[in-house]
């Protein structure tokens, strides 16, 4: 480990709330920096640019659901077009920008050093190059908006042939070329991000911190990592040949004989399902990578707030390592409809069935570690409590998906939308607003306001069911999805009323959602001054010394002699003994 | 705080509860042989997973209220506790599992040739195109590329020179005989599309460059909607089409009516 070795740099040692540092100067020096807690705040704050854009957009769509004539301040009526293009960013911005960043990238970035008792990333330039190729990436994908026939509208899937070809529909042109460019770049920056994770965990541990004694955090991040090493490569390369087929007179994906509005396209050979199975290759373990974090994020929290050592620990591990490994060979769910050959239904519904026992098995620890605590009912506490709820509710409609002649039924109507919304939307928020409320006394040196972290909790938590639990019977009645319209299809149309009532639900909820957002601007303000450690937490990110750490290799060597959740140990001091507290 | 949150989680359960009994909205009546068996497999999905909805927030409940130890450290974990719940969910996924697997089986019979009515279904944006083989039983070549002619009656593009085809029958409607199991040819023109016939508990991905085989049989005499149900671009929600099963004189007479061209 050369990094310990290192002589400190006495000018590195610093404290941020040193009003000296605020210059012009040292703020432009910051941007660039290659400490692992501005870059992990930066990544918070490109989400949180993500989320509003990607919130916006679903509040435009739900409004021109129900009132297609509505005009909308600057933006005038929404045409079909506008609609399929809010649908396609909605999902990018939400799956890669927001569930795949601020839980990964953003949150571990910042503490997975910290929590490991190391005092940077592996590789502090890659994790830095890496933020700012997210970066580009995501203003890559907001230009999309602005050019010629707008942004892409063949959904965040972009099956083929539709989004191979231009004149397959408005967006279909330049958007689609951004949107590809946008995530090649995304893969790149996950791919770099990751490799650092990975090279940290196994590298720059403590003294003392045996893979054992690592928060269920730092395990999440970790196995983590290593989906995204192995799934954003296949995406990478998917994109680089729909890239090629686009422009380049490769037929990767194009078949002969296609006729597109009346023109005949000159390509052959290729296969549509081949993208399908490239795609789900990466986006199902994509489900993981957004929600493995929540759930790690989750474990440590409710251990925290019930002052109860997390239950069964190891069954955690095993769990979280079960669904990474299983996590790669389920995509095939996503195409029991698709012409795949009947057979590889069996397996990939067997399979399936597999990845829930150990999700299964994290719901019953989560709900073992509250049992017979002292629980503190805290804002995060709140919201890791919804997340279990929402999980519990999300969770069980995926093993009805996940037969083949259920899904026949219900593949690609509202019944999946609300699966996936509850199961990774909403419960991968909801671990999102208990770990920013969490550790924002760490990320800022200020607490945020409690009162509010609770309307919010309670608006969200009522919202997110209203919205997505209705849902289920729109799909079991037959409703598809990305329907920009209800008035093509008789059947559909005579749901309106239900779809107006999820309207509804949604513009209350995202409005409740600028609670969070005022809350955490005037807390960065304003906010009371944070103690060392307000939680009362035992992992290291709170520990005095790592404090002192600040932006820059300080001397920093904890020797770590406890585990991570050891909290009303008979015979200790307080109710909870930090891990490199000395050994008893 | 506690009472709240466990109030505002039991209020959940109870809305969720309510609105799947009361259900506004539910399946359309099934019209094909399967989809008593496959509306069966759904009521059992339901009551067992909507059990384990209740019975799971139940104990969440129940762990929220439970007063704090008196002392000693918290239990750290229990193998048995472990061991026990995997052994339960496992036994509960997979028997529902297995049971799916053999309706999915049913869903997909080996092809029979003979006996079926063939009908050949091409997906293009934003239209359904319905084909039958005429009296010679047999389908004509297609190339769309060189003869398609939407407004010259010849969308499909059948191959003028192939006798095969004179005799094709091309609807934009689905006509099949009550009774009799159906046959679909699934193809696509241009992008991936997905014809879905709720009433029939059917639904399959047209996909270019494949011929999809899929069967179903319908058992009532009706009309009742297909939808497109993969995204095909800006005319999708309104690619609509009808099957009309109607008895098999009628059938007969539709055939004749039509193939006479």
């Amino acid at each position: 480990m050369p990094m310990l070795n290192q002589t400190p740099d006495p000018k590195a040692i610093r404290n941020d709330s040193d009003p000296s540092l605020r210059s012009g100067f040292q703020k432009a020096r910051n941007l660039f920096s290659t400490d692992h807690k501005i870059i992990g705040r930066q990544y918070f704050f490109l989400s949180l640019a993500a989320v509003l854009v990607g919130a916006w957009l679903s509040l435009l769509m739900r409004i021109h659901l129900v009132w297609p004539k509505a005009i909308i301040l600057f933006l005038g009526e929404i045409k079909p077009e506008n609609y399929l293009a809010q649908l396609t960013m909605h999902g990018t911005l939400m799956v890669f920008f927001v569930l795949s960043t601020v839980p990964q990238a953003g949150f571990g970035t910042f503490f997975l050093p910290l929590q490991l008792g190391a005092r940077n990333m592996a590789f502090p330039r890659l994790a830095a190059v890496g933020f700012w190729t997210a970066l580009t990436s995501f203003l890559v994908l907001m230009a999309a908006f602005f050019v010629p026939g707008g942004a892409p509208g063949a959904g965040w899937t972009q099956y083929p042939p539709l989004s191979a070809l231009a004149s397959a529909g408005p967006g279909q042109g330049l958007g689609t070329d951004l949107w590809l460019v946008s995530i090649g770049l995304f893969c790149l920056s996950s791919l770099m991000s990751a490799a650092g994770f990975v090279a940290t965990t196994v590298s720059h541990r403590a003294p003392g911190m045996t893979w054992m004694r690592m928060p269920l955090t730092c395990w999440s991040w970790f196995v983590t990592s290593i989906l995204i090493l192995l799934a954003f490569g296949i995406l990478l390369a998917a994109v680089v040949l729909l890239m090629l087929d686009r422009h380049a007179g490769t037929s990767f994906f194009l078949p002969g004989g296609l006729l597109i509005s009346g023109r005949a396209i000159a390509h052959s050979g290729g296969s549509p399902l081949l993208w399908q199975h490239l795609f789900w290759f990466f986006g199902h373990p994509e489900v993981y990578i957004a929600v493995l974090p929540a759930m790690g994020v989750t474990s440590h929290l409710l251990s925290v707030f019930a002052r109860k050592p997390v239950f069964g620990y190891k069954a955690m591990v095993g769990a979280t390592l079960a669904i990474g490994a299983l996590g790669f060979m389920v995509w095939g769910h996503h195409m029991f409809v698709s012409g795949m050959n009947p057979y590889a239904g069996f397996a990939f519904s067997t399979l399936t069935t597999a990845i829930a026992v150990p999700s299964a098995i994290k719901t019953f620890n989560w709900v073992a570690t509250l049992y017979g605590g002292r629980i503190r009912y805290a804002t995060p506490l709140l919201f890791s409590a919804g997340f279990v709820s929402l999980f519990i509710t999300g969770g069980l409609t995926g093993p009805i998906l996940a037969q083949p002649a259920l899904d026949t039924y219900l593949h690609d109507t509202y019944f999946v939308v609300a699966h996936f919304h509850l199961i990774m939307a909403m419960a991968g928020l909801f671990a999102i607003f208990s770990a920013t409320h969490f550790w924002f006394p760490r990320m800022f040196g200020r607490m945020m306001n409690e009162r509010l972290g609770r309307l919010h909790f309670w608006i969200t938590l009522f919202g997110a069911y209203a919205i997505f639990v209705p849902m289920h019977l729109l799909g079991i009645a037959g409703h598809p999805r990305r329907y920009s319209d209800l008035s093509g299809v008789q059947y559909v149309a005579a749901m309106a009323p239900l779809q107006k009532f999820i309207t509804l639900a949604a513009i209350v909820t995202i409005a409740g959602q600028l609670i969070f957002l005022a809350n955490l601007f005037w807390s960065m303000r304003r906010g009371p001054a944070a103690e060392t450690n307000p939680w009362e937490c035992g992992t290291l990110e709170w520990t005095p010394a790592s404090y002192a750490t600040k932006e820059g290799p300080g001397e920093w060597r904890p020797q770590v002699n406890h585990g991570p959740y050891e909290y009303n140990v008979p015979g200790a001091e307080n109710d909870f003994i930090m891990q490199d507290a000395p050994a008893s | 705080m506690s009472v709240a949150l466990r109030l505002a989680l039991l209020l959940v359960v109870l809305g969720c509860v309510y609105l799947f009994l009361a259900h506004p909205y539910w399946f359309p009546a099934g019209a094909s042989s399967l989809s008593g068996l496959i509306d069966h497999q759904f009521r059992i999905a339901l009551w067992v997973f909507g059990a384990l909805f209740v019975v799971g927030h139940l104990i969440l409940v129940w762990a929220l209220s439970k007063k704090p130890h008196a002392g000693g450290m918290a239990s750290q974990g229990s193998w048995q506790l472990e061991v026990t719940w995997t052994v339960a969910v496992t036994i509960i996924f997979f028997w529902f599992n297995i049971s799916g697997d053999h309706l999915w089986s049913s869903m997909m019979p080996p092809a029979k040739h003979g006996t079926e009515i063939d009908v050949e279904v091409t997906g293009a944006q934003f239209q359904w195109y319905f084909r039958y083989p005429g009296a010679d039983g047999a389908f004509g070549k297609t190339d769309a590329q060189k003869f398609a002619r939407p407004d010259e009656g010849n969308p499909l593009g059948i191959d003028p020179s192939d006798p095969a085809g004179r005799d094709d029958i091309v609807s934009t409607a689905m006509i099949v005989p009550v009774g009799h199991a159906v046959q679909l040819h699934l193809r696509a023109q241009d992008v991936v599309h997905s014809l879905f016939i709720p009433a029939m508990r059917f639904k399959q991905d047209t996909v270019p460059g494949m011929e999809i085989i899929s069967h179903f049989t319908p058992t009532k005499i009706g009309a009742y909607e297909i939808a497109c149900a993969e995204l095909c671009g800006l005319g999708h929600y309104r690619m609509r089409a009808v099957v009309r099963v109607v008895s098999e004189a009628e059938f007969a007479a539709w055939l004749k009516q039509h193939g006479s061209f």
